[in-house]
């Protein structure tokens, strides 16, 4: 937080991100420790390192709007008031703790499954699940509308250049395959082991921002039907089977004991396609060359 | 003090980290890293609470672990619509301010 200028920032943040997937490793959490290093430090990273380099002739002018010691001092009182707040919580935790995983380890014979987190995932909370599929459509869909009516329907973010010797492009070529077998075993094996469709969606989705910006491949224009149909074909297949589950067990998201395995699975592949895709044009960015070019 | 304890308290340290960078920096980009700060934290804070939740043979309550996958995805949807905005806003006024006179 205290880098001078805001490309160091994101590189630290990149930085703070790999360090707290290992904490999440020694808080026993190894799915989250994947999401973290992928989402939250990967392609979030590359996100706002993208964002750090187009702003910067914007830095120095904002750098002059700094707040008066008034402001600062009463937000350091606040922050710190805050920060102990939420430690005397931690503290003051209740003893034995509550928790809910018996109730998941009983449960999780019916599922099918043999990861617990995936079978919060994908059964006792896959109301979460499929909302979350669906903020990440809306901020797609958000991201999108920021284009300007003349670029509407065009092609999502810059044109990359690389040279085809160079070493991205070397890189790219290298390990684009690998990272596609890695992100499809990540995924599969997320129904027994740490892993799963967020996990495996990211991986896919950062192999296809690296061939992108290699310029092996260019991003589709927006508003290409294959795209679109890729888009809403997770939510809209989780949302299906939800209401199946009305006719097959008598709730929204049930599944019957003896195939919700297979719809579990029906589920994650158009999901993970969906989650992948969404991922790769949301760091893409909207329209910005027109659909003529 | 066990881990998790040690790490809820890292957690709550990043919050009050967070928000004190969202108060004080002006640049808009800084503050949505501040806001990925805060978030770090309180996801830590669910991650002590799950690991003392560990039952049953899990290393901890894989409740709380699955939400934070959530929220990690949720959150990243939002910096990515906050990051559209902002290069948007540069791209129509050639600066990037939330100064509302500006």
């Amino acid at each position: 937080m205290a880098a001078r200028d805001t490309f160091s920032a994101v590189v630290s943040f990149v930085a703070y991100g790999l360090l707290l997937a290992l904490v999440w490793v020694r808080l026993a959490a190894p799915d989250v420790a994947l999401t973290e290093a992928a989402i939250g430090s990967g392609v979030t990273g590359g996100l706002l390192l993208a964002a750090s380099t187009r702003s910067r002739p914007t830095e120095t002018p904002a750098a002059r709007e700094k707040p008066g010691a008034t402001l600062w001092l009463a937000a350091a009182i606040l922050c710190t008031l805050a920060s102990a707040g939420l430690a005397a919580i931690v503290l003051l935790l209740p003893e034995p703790a509550p928790t809910l995983a018996p109730q998941a380890a009983a449960n999780i014979a019916a599922t099918g499954l043999g990861n617990p987190i995936t079978a919060v995932l994908m059964a006792y909370r896959a109301i979460d699940t499929l909302l979350e599929t669906v903020v990440l459509l809306l901020a797609l869909v958000g991201t999108w509308s920021l284009a300007p009516d003349r670029l509407w329907g065009g092609f999502p973010g810059p044109r990359h250049y690389a040279d085809p010797d160079g070493v991205l492009s070397f890189v790219a070529r290298l390990l684009v395959p690998i990272g596609i077998l890695v992100g499809i075993h990540i995924f599969w094996v997320g129904s027994v082991a740490p892993g799963g469709e967020f996990q495996g969606a990211t991986i896919l989705a950062a192999m296809w921002i690296l061939a992108m910006m290699a310029g092996l491949v260019g991003a589709p224009p927006v508003s290409r039907r294959w795209l679109r149909l890729v888009l809403v074909a997770g939510p809209a297949v989780f949302i299906s089977i939800g209401l199946a589950g009305f006719a097959m067990a008598s709730a929204f998201l049930a599944y019957p004991e003896s195939h919700s395995k297979l719809l579990i699975l029906t589920i994650e592949v158009p999901v993970t396609l969906s989650i992948a895709t969404t991922l790769a044009l949301l760091v893409a960015g909207p329209p910005e060359r027109g659909p003529q070019q | 003090m066990s881990a998790a304890t040690l790490y809820g308290l890292c957690g709550a340290i990043l919050v009050g980290m967070g928000l004190f960078g969202l108060i004080v920096h002006p640049q808009p980009l800084r503050k949505i890293l501040a806001f990925n700060l805060i978030g770090g934290g309180v996801f830590l804070l669910f991650g002590a609470v799950a690991r003392r939740g560990a039952a049953a043979g899990f290393g901890g309550d894989p409740v709380p672990q699955a939400l934070v996958i959530t929220g990690i995805v949720v959150a990243f949807s939002a910096t990515a619509l906050a990051v559209a905005l902002l290069l948007r806003l540069f791209q129509e006024t050639g600066r990037a301010t939330l100064r509302s006179d500006g």
